[in-house]
């Protein structure tokens, strides 16, 4: 007589191989629902807070459904460093946080330095408007103000201006950015990098050094 | 152009800060699991990934990425200590 199967285990129970086994198996239903409950409560609990109202329990359970064809689509490339639930976690929260920063930032337009607001090249700097500083004082801002605007239109390339008014300027994360100019956040963060670089070297070669600067405002 | 005082200062301030991270975003993600694990065993950063925290604390996006994966986590495991 066969001896009878062992009761499957539950989930709850799983391994890392033994997760991977079942999300590729041909029953694989009840892991996968095992595992979006799991990135459920977990974005849940941590959206709450960033995220607050109504809506965020449906907007949960978008993000998990598609973390989950991601996950799916890349078991191969889960290479065990972590438990299988908190690597399959991180995915589902890289889909969040990604959505819900292109959703608050939707409907706000990259801001552009090189040209001004009512199109007239004069205006009054926001220091001379200082009450608190003398008119020397004022003066000698100005100066400074006018000397990072040049290394900004002189040194950076137009993408640099843009990517940084984006970030630093505007606050906006880097990934959104990246969005925007076509590009990706890895690109774009190191495009970045270069140009705080080259801003640095232009005050720099200019004889100002960003902590000077920063004494002076 | 027209650049604002404090829009200056901000842009001064990255300039001060322009040493740029050893890791990038994608090297930093696939770590950030093994990372928030050892944190949570009560790792201290700098000691743990000492690269990936330089990242994270260069890195906002990442930054809160990381935060969100822990607050996740801590509720997974919350609710998994309750059942058992």
């Amino acid at each position: 007589m066969a001896a009878s199967a062992p009761p499957a285990r539950s989930p709850a129970q799983f391994s890392n191989d033994e997760w991977v086994a079942a999300l590729k198996g041909p029953r694989r239903d009840r892991a996968l629902a095992a595992l979006r409950e799991r990135l459920v409560r977990g974005l849940r609990a941590a959206l709450a807070q960033r995220a607050p109202g109504s809506t965020i329990d449906t907007l949960v359970e978008d993000f998990v459904q598609e973390a989950l064809l991601k996950i799916l689509d890349n078991l191969d490339s889960f290479r065990g460093e972590s438990r299988f639930t908190t690597w399959a976690q991180k995915i589902a929260v890289r889909v969040a946080l990604s959505e819900l920063r292109r959703k608050r930032w939707q409907d706000v337009a990259l801001s552009d330095l090189t040209s001004s607001d009512d199109g007239s090249s004069d205006y009054t700097p926001t220091v001379l408007s200082d009450h608190d500083l003398n008119p020397e004082e004022q003066t000698a801002q100005s100066m400074i103000v006018a000397q990072v605007e040049q290394v900004i239109a002189e040194d950076l390339s137009e993408r640099q201006r843009q990517a940084l008014t984006g970030v630093v300027i505007q606050g906006m994360p880097v990934e959104v950015v990246a969005e925007r100019l076509g590009s990706n956040r890895n690109a774009l963060y190191k495009l970045i990098f270069d140009a705080r670089k080259r801003l640095r070297k232009g005050l720099e070669d200019r004889g100002l050094s960003p902590e000077g600067i920063l004494d002076e405002l | 152009m027209k650049l604002k005082k404090e829009d200056c200062r901000k842009m001064v301030e990255a300039a001060k800060a322009s040493d740029a991270p050893r890791l990038s975003c994608e090297e930093c993600h696939d770590l950030l699991d093994a990372f928030a694990e050892m944190i949570l065993a009560g790792k201290k950063p700098e000691e743990a990934m000492p690269l990936v925290e330089e990242h994270l604390n260069s890195c906002p996006c990442c930054h809160e990425e990381f935060d969100v994966l822990i607050e996740a986590l801590r509720a997974q495991r919350s609710a998994e200590e309750a059942t058992a």
